[in-house]
């Protein structure tokens, strides 16, 4: 029917006009895609700091002492973690772990300069979700025996060993002789972390050997991982730790010397970092959409003027003045929505593209191409609405007279 | 007797406020009937152009009753106005007003684009604008471009859109104005055979020898109406030959 024809008359006097038509969509087009990248991008960034913590290990407790609050480091002991595994209800497992400076690693002929060197209870594979490739991890037997054995991450056994078996071998950590009983599988870089590049041993062969020149000496340790059996007794768990701890530490649960935190808290920390990054993002994002709008409603203003004379005749052969609001108003419409369809196209292969290429890992939010889209056409009724009432304003008299 | 197409009294049209009015119409009375073919002349500022534009429904008096077709068309609003405009009226330009990115059918298609009172289909649109402009000769052109055709062309283009919604008036105005003699008499030629077959025509024009063509010519002059009839001792054409 009417509007039909009328739909068609706007298409045509886009179409006549070709050139102008897309660079008046322009703006739309890269509105809509910055959109859809910008958005993408941040998802996929969320998505990148999300699995990385999740690899930490599933159902992961992590109990730490308190920064900023003096002395806080010197109170977590082996001891807390022993408590822990043995009072509270509804653990899996937990591992404790400590560290001294980075040291010097030789065997098989090759030294590797400053290499983490980490201590762990037995438990540490189940814990944090972190398998034993070959040989075995040591046993907590092992560990209180302080038995002179080290599990190396993949890495460090590819850079000492090469091919062959190190399952036996002597290797030297600092000043300790060691063997070689396990080698890690590859588990690659987490949260900045190089698991592949660490060596594993018993804590207590840490605390003894590492630690006990340090000025605070002894058996502290500066993480207890708390493995969950299940989700649900998570918030259990931490109610029983902050109790036990408080109590064991002598401070009040509501000032503790400790954090308990779960990887959703560390990921909500994280995520409201990227959602400022993602809001200013998309705030540009938006802005260029605007801009786009602006662009479009030139042109229009701009087609109003020029075709001054086309209104009167239209009017003149029988157009009302909603007729010509239509056409006008159609048009800008128009050139939105197609902006808004091809900067959707863009948008996604954008987003790809930088996930291929601009070593960016991206997420395509499904809701933001129904966003832009519905973005874009808001803008062209806002900014066509104003030209076209321009045109339908028009007297058929004065505009058949212009020229 | 049949009732006039077009009954006109006391008409009158002021432009401006206060002290500062022009009174464009002051109060003419007109009568036109079926099937007559009319030339309006005078001067500029005669008062002819505001006639026309009352006449084609693209304005309003200020006073005095409009009866077209057994209508009252004086108060009428815009859309109305549109209206009668689309169903009743076919526009002759001295410019042609033809869409110079649209082809000579798509031009001639244009009217029935506003027809509100039957939804015409496609096909029939086109059926009727390729007869339409058939009969002024041009089922030839039908896709040529305004640039592709000559002013005469262009022009008959025009009638054959003025034509399609099949009007009971045709308003031409200065129709020969931007034509050299040659493609004015073609026009002219065209005019004669539509009112031969029957159509009427209100023709605006300052040429003589044009006005000569219309059985009535009306001499417009500040306003009023100052002589209506045959042309013998028109002032408007004597006053060309002083």
């Amino acid at each position: 029917m009417k509007f039909r024809k009328i739909f068609r008359t706007a298409w045509e006097g886009l179409m006549l006009n070709k050139v102008r038509s897309f660079l008046t969509i322009l703006g739309v087009i890269i509105g809509v895609a910055s959109v859809i990248v910008m958005l993408s991008v941040s998802a996929g960034t969320e998505a990148a700091i999300a699995e990385q913590i999740n690899a930490l290990g599933a159902n992961l407790i992590i109990v730490s002492p308190m920064r900023g609050i003096p002395g806080a480091g010197r109170t977590m002991m082996i001891a807390d973690a022993y408590a822990i595994e043995e009072q509270v209800i509804g653990i899996d497992g937990i591992s404790a772990e400590q560290g001294p400076a980075p040291q010097p690693v030789k065997g098989n002929g090759v030294t590797l300069d400053a290499i983490a060197v980490i201590g762990t209870t037995a438990d540490f594979p189940n814990v944090r979700d972190y398998a034993v490739a070959s040989g075995a991890y040591f046993t907590a037997d092992e560990d209180e025996r302080k038995a002179k054995v080290v599990v190396l991450g993949a890495g460090i056994a590819k850079d000492l060993f090469g091919d062959v078996s190190p399952l036996g071998q002597t290797i030297m950590v600092g000043s300790v002789k060691l063997t070689v009983i396990g080698v890690m599988e590859t588990k690659g870089m987490v949260s900045d972390i190089d698991y592949d590049g660490r060596v594993y041993l018993p804590i207590n062969v840490v605390f003894q050997k590492f630690m006990s020149e340090m000025p605070i000496g002894g058996d502290r340790v500066r993480t207890i991982y708390v493995k969950a059996s299940s989700q649900e007794s998570i918030p259990s768990i931490i109610t029983q730790i902050t109790a036990l701890l408080s109590e064991r530490h002598d401070v009040s649960p509501s000032q503790p010397d400790f954090t308990v935190q779960t990887q959703q808290d560390i990921i909500a920390t994280q995520e409201a970092t990227t959602a400022a990054f993602r809001d200013l993002l998309a705030w540009v994002a938006g802005v260029s959409l605007f801009v786009g709008g602006i662009g479009i409603m030139n042109i229009m203003l701009v087609s109003v003027t020029e075709r001054t004379r086309e209104i009167g005749l239209r009017q003149a052969l029988g157009a009302r003045a909603s007729d010509v609001l239509l056409q006008f108003l159609l048009e800008a419409i128009i050139l939105s929505l197609v902006g808004g369809l091809v900067g959707v196209g863009v948008g996604v292969g954008g987003s790809y593209l930088f996930g291929m290429f601009g070593g960016m890992q991206t997420a395509i939010v499904p809701g933001s191409i129904p966003l832009a889209f519905g973005a874009a056409a808001v803008v062209g009724i806002f900014f066509g609405y104003y030209p076209a009432t321009q045109a339908a304003k028009l007297d058929p008299i004065e505009a058949l007279r212009r020229e | 007797m049949s009732t006039p197409l077009i009954e006109i009294q006391g008409m009158t049209k002021v432009y401006g406020m206060d002290e500062a009015t022009v009174h464009a119409l002051a109060g003419v009375d007109i009568t036109v009937d079926k099937g007559e073919f009319i030339a309006i002349m005078g001067h500029s500022g005669s008062g002819k152009s505001t006639l026309m534009n009352i006449l084609g429904c693209l304005d309003r008096p200020t006073s005095g009753t409009y009866i077209f077709d057994g209508r009252d068309v004086s108060r009428l609003n815009r859309n109305e106005l549109a209206e009668v405009r689309n169903q009743k009226l076919g526009f002759i330009f001295q410019s042609f007003n033809l869409l110079p990115r649209l082809s000579a059918l798509a031009n001639v298609m244009l009217p029935m684009l506003y027809n509100m009172e039957e939804d015409i289909s496609d096909e029939e649109t086109e059926k009727r604008a390729i007869a339409s402009l058939q009969a002024v000769g041009l089922g030839d052109r039908l896709h040529h471009h305004p640039n592709q055709l000559s002013g005469g062309q262009q022009q008959r283009v025009a009638i054959a859109r003025a034509l399609v919604n099949n009007p009971p008036l045709i308003l031409a105005d200065e129709p020969t104005g931007n034509l050299d003699s040659r493609s004015s008499v073609e026009i002219m030629e065209i005019l004669h055979h539509l009112h031969r077959n029957g159509a009427t025509i209100v023709m605006v024009t300052h040429e003589p020898d044009i006005a000569e063509h219309a059985g009535r010519v009306v001499c417009v002059k500040d306003g009023m109406i100052l002589s209506d009839g045959r042309s013998g001792n028109n002032p408007c054409l004597n006053k060309r030959s002083l």
